[in-house]
């Protein structure tokens, strides 16, 4: 049942095989077995998935279900559930239970999905390992001593060591596609505007996009088919008529002209990683589509630009948590500057803190054009780039991530060092372009430094990314699906818990 | 040495939506605190703004009712500051590209000339919230039922020179944006507020001094107070060779002097950048066109107007426009007497109704407290009013009675004449009868007017009045007497 895909799953709801209850409590105890170790779960609250999975039985019983009536779904802690606490990770909000819940949740339960959990993630999203959470780093079901990338990393974590069949995940830079890459999963991140933000806590309001994780490509545009959508109450929201996401499922690939970018085959992406790709390239050949070369001549100048714009969002954005209304308030202080220092100073990780202390600066009086407006102005460059690319090619394909997992610790010492795990996936989110991360191979890490003498298992995953135009989400659901047709790699599971 | 003050005002005007600028909950003044608060407004983690369309409409009127550029896309930006009662830690504004930008207002001065002063820009805005420092022990108290209130940012030029030219400009503004309906211009609510930029210059210098913003002007009286002590104290310390030192300022009215708040060195640094959250806001032609004819006509044009057709004299265009209430007032006065006279001179009409609106009405208006929306004596019956003079059923000095009657609710004009008894003895030969027993009566009265002293006359037209018991057609009442002591 663990292995079980959300069709499969649907169908053995819809038949009576199994009931809601039965299939939440199955999940709630493979959590309860593994999650001491995996950490994947912030918050587990078994009564209020069991009264949901009770209602959908209902729901099921009167002949009322949907594909997802009924099947547990994690949740990234930092979309808002009505009565559960929604901590985005951090000692800030430790204590905030949502009065409301997101657009992405409320699609969910009207869909009469159950919310099995609220997943870890790096604190506020910003990291690339997970390992900023205040509630302790996540750990990859492939090698607990590694890191299952992040910001999305407890989500990640969840569906790849079979706690939850799906979950959904945010990307603002990556932290939907590097995480499921570091643990064997898809991941799909949307066109901006796509899925609606609405309660769902910002990090850089440009950049942030909600998006599923899951096994395979067809359970992804199932998920899609829930999550997306428009909603008024996010102005940047886009007013589309509604799509299904599984349209193009069945599509051949036959003809398909795939784009690869020499620049992300460059210095730095370690040869395991190459190659695996490439693999994956000749497969994709073999299906029938053709393949050229595209320039992103401004793939080096992403890094730089996105860790000037989404920091100084971020510095915006998290000026509301100042411990006079909810969350952390520092118990003693002298007076209101005090107060502020010490709850904020307290209440935020380092690498917030960090963030917050950067997009200050590139904000401020004197610095605002040389940073912030050239990181605009190199932010449009980008998405140049890819619509040239797109006027020659169907799918951008690449590598997700320069190397498999690292291990916990490895990178925290050097921010930059982490900030360039981000190399091949942050270009996507400065032009809202919807990419995905599928499995497509094995590596050692052998050229990762110390993450050689991989202690057990040794073997770990890597990620393919395609990425697609504006809106071209179900093509790219699409191309993975006919891919997942003939490869396996999505269906190889961790050592763990067997 | 002489010195010159230069004045600008930035005015906050609030928009008069139901709703927030940026979310659901209402405006209504007065509710408990943090009664009209919902999530957005006290800036839950993962809330979103969704601008009002009511609020960028009455912006949008703004702009055209100022001759300003309407911006089809102007931008929303982040101004950044932490305080207490700024929930998001920032507020939601226009910083580069505000909505309007540009325009003018034409200001009357108390002396009757007339300037035009420029208008730089005028933004969109949220309000913040308030932090009320008393009654909490050693603690401060958080209302945020303002947060989030629309408000409009009026920015002028440096264009006036006095405290009296403020004044005047400020009037003209609330005037207008009442006028145009966008706001209610409740300044005891806060409705309607400026702050000043103040500065001084030797007077003949073309390039300005050292200004302080002074904030807290919450009526015109303070506006024109908090201006002229802070003109006093510039050019005191200019004079004393002292320099002028940028900084905002707060005006005391109990005081009633200005006191620093804080200088240019502590002044924040927003920080400002383009709003994330929300996409450059749109104006289509079509939406412009569509405000742009459903604007009313304006003080101006309309006092324009009353000048060219109807030849009123500039004062009493300016009285009659001082508000969209007044002028319709008079207009409705000016169509009533028209159908009650079914011809006649067009222009007297107006002259008539004119003299009524802005004087007998205004004073008993203004006696009572009174807007003219809510006066007793309605537009149509002060119409008929007008009219019994006009065809001389009643002489003006009866239709002040008339007014009186009617105003304290005793019916309308013809009703009161009737009851009364009050209408004008028109009647020749019952006029000669009653003047030849006065020049009878009174032969030394007589003797003196003819020996040459005017001033007798009077004596006569008084006497005949009483007799008359004020009913006399006065004209009628003059020639006759004319006739008769010319002997």
């Amino acid at each position: 049942m663990f292995d079980a895909s959300l069709t499969e799953l649907a169908a053995a709801l819809a038949a009576k095989r199994i009931s809601s209850v039965e299939l939440t409590r199955l999940f709630l105890d493979r959590i309860a077995r593994l999650d001491g170790s995996l950490n994947a779960f912030i918050t587990v609250d078994p009564e209020r998935s069991l009264a949901q999975a009770r209602a959908a039985d209902r729901r099921l019983g009167a002949g009322e279900g949907g594909p997802l009536t009924g099947i547990p779904v994690a949740h990234k802690d930092l979309f808002l559930t009505e009565g559960w606490p929604s901590t985005c990770g951090s000692r800030m909000l430790a204590n905030f239970v949502a009065p409301y819940d997101a657009h992405v949740i409320e699609r969910f339960n009207a869909a009469g999905a159950v919310i099995l959990g609220k997943t870890n993630m790096d604190e506020f999203a910003m990291g690339s390992s997970n390992e900023s959470s205040w509630f302790g780093a996540a750990r990859n079901p492939w090698n607990p001593e590694c890191v299952p990338g992040g910001s999305s990393g407890g989500s990640a974590t969840a569906v790849a060591a079979r706690m939850a069949p799906a979950a959904t995940g945010t990307d603002t830079g990556g932290s939907i596609r590097q995480p499921a890459a570091l643990t064997g999963i898809c991941g799909l991140k949307p066109t901006y505007g796509v899925v609606s933000r609405h309660g769902m806590v910002a990090f850089a309001s440009s950049l942030d996009q909600g998006g599923p994780l899951a096994r395979s490509a067809e359970e992804l545009a199932a998920l899609m088919n829930v999550m997306a959508g428009f909603d008024a109450r996010d102005s940047t929201s886009l007013e589309r008529p509604a799509e299904d996401y599984a349209r193009e499922l069945a599509r051949p690939v036959a003809g398909l002209r795939i784009g690869v970018p020499r620049e992300y085959f460059a210095e730095g992406l370690a040869p395991e990683v190459a190659a695996a790709v490439q693999a994956a390239i000749d497969a994709l050949q073999k299906l029938g589509a053709t393949t050229s070369d595209v320039d992103l001549p401004n793939t080096g100048l992403s890094v730089p630009a996105y860790y000037v714009i989404a920091p100084a969002e971020a510095s915006s954005n998290l000026s509301r948590y100042d411990g006079v209304r909810y969350g952390f308030r520092a118990p003693e202080y002298d007076d209101l500057m005090d107060m502020y220092c010490r709850s904020r100073a307290a209440g935020f990780g380092a690498e917030v803190k960090r963030r917050i202390l950067v997009g200050t600066y590139v904000l401020s009086h004197g610095y605002y054009d040389a940073y912030y407006l050239k990181a605009q102005k190199i932010r449009r460059l980008i998405a140049n780039d890819f619509a040239e690319a797109f006027k020659r090619c169907d799918v951008i394909v690449g590598p997700t991530t320069p190397g498999v997992a690292f291990r916990l610790g490895e990178k925290t010492a050097d921010p930059v060092q982490m900030y360039l795990d981000d190399i091949y996936t942050v270009a996507v989110n400065l032009a809202g372009l919807p990419a995905l991360s599928i499995p497509c191979g094995f590596g050692r890490g052998g050229d990762a430094g110390p993450a050689s003498d991989l202690s057990r298992g040794g073997l770990l995953p890597i990620g393919l990314q395609l990425i697609g135009d504006y809106f071209a989400e179900a093509r790219l659901l699409g191309v993975a699906h006919q891919y997942q047709r003939g490869t396996d790699w999505h269906r190889r599971a961790p050592p763990i818990g067997h | 040495m002489d010195w010159e003050t230069v004045i600008g005002l930035e005015t906050h005007a609030q928009l008069s939506t139901r709703s927030k600028m940026f979310s659901g909950a209402a405006t209504a003044f007065g509710a408990a605190p943090n009664t009209q608060a919902c999530a957005f407004d006290i800036a839950l983690p993962g809330v979103l703004p969704v601008p009002n369309k009511g609020a960028v409409e009455r912006a949008i009127r703004f702009g055209l009712a100022v001759g300003g550029e309407v911006r089809r896309r102007s931008v929303f930006a982040r101004k950044n500051y932490f305080y207490p009662d700024l929930p998001k830690g920032y507020q939601i504004s226009q910083f580069e590209a505000p909505i309007v930008q540009g325009g003018a207002l034409r200001i009357v001065l108390p002396d009757g000339a007339e300037k035009t002063v420029r208008l730089t820009r005028a933004h969109l805005e949220e309000d913040a919230g308030k932090s009320l420092h008393e009654d909490f022990h050693g603690m401060s108290g958080i209302d945020l039922n303002r947060a989030g209130t629309p408000l409009l940012e009026i920015v002028s030029e440096p264009d006036m020179r006095s405290a009296a030219e403020a004044v005047a400009y400020a009037k003209a503004l609330h005037a207008l944006v009442r006028w145009i309906d966008i706001c209610d211009g409740n300044m005891q609510e806060g409705s309607f507020r400026c702050d000043a930029n103040v500065s001084v210059r030797p007077a003949g210098s073309d390039t300005l001094g050292t200004r302080c913003e002074i904030k807290n002007l919450n009526s015109f009286r303070f506006l024109e107070r908090a201006i002229e002590y802070e003109a006093r104290r510039q050019i005191a310390i200019c004079e004393e060779g002292g320099r002028i030192v940028q900084e905002t300022r707060l005006y005391d009215p109990d005081r009633d002097e200005t006191r620093s708040m804080r200088s240019k060195e502590e002044a924040h640094d927003y920080r400002y950048f383009p709003e994330p959250d929300l996409p450059p806001l749109e104006v289509t032609d079509a939406w412009l066109a569509a405000v742009g004819a459903a604007l009313p006509e304006l003080p101006a044009a309309k006092r324009e107007r009353y000048e060219r057709e109807l030849a009123l004299p500039a004062h009493d265009a300016i009285t009659l426009t001082a508000s969209r209430d007044t002028a319709a007032y008079f207009e409705e006065v000016v169509s009533g007497l028209a159908e009650a006279e079914q011809g006649g001179e067009a222009q007297a009409r107006a002259k008539a109704a004119a003299n009524w609106v802005a004087g007998e009405l205004a004073g008993a208006l203004n006696r009572a407290g009174l807007d003219i929306a809510r006066s007793p004596v309605k537009a149509r019956d002060l119409a008929r009013l007008i009219a019994r003079i006009r065809d001389d059923t009643i002489s003006g000095k009866i239709a002040k009675e008339v007014f009186d009657a009617m105003w304290a609710g005793e019916g309308a004009a013809d009703a009161i004449i009737e009851r009364r008894g009050l209408r004008q003895i028109t009647d020749t030969g019952a006029l000669e009868a009653i003047i030849d027993g006065i020049v009878a009566a009174n032969p030394a009265q007589v003797a003196e007017y003819r020996s040459g002293k005017e001033k007798a006359f009077n004596f006569f037209v008084g006497q005949a009045m009483k007799a008359t018991k004020g009913k006399g057609n006065p004209v009628q009442v003059t020639e006759i007497l004319k006739r008769k002591l010319a002997g």
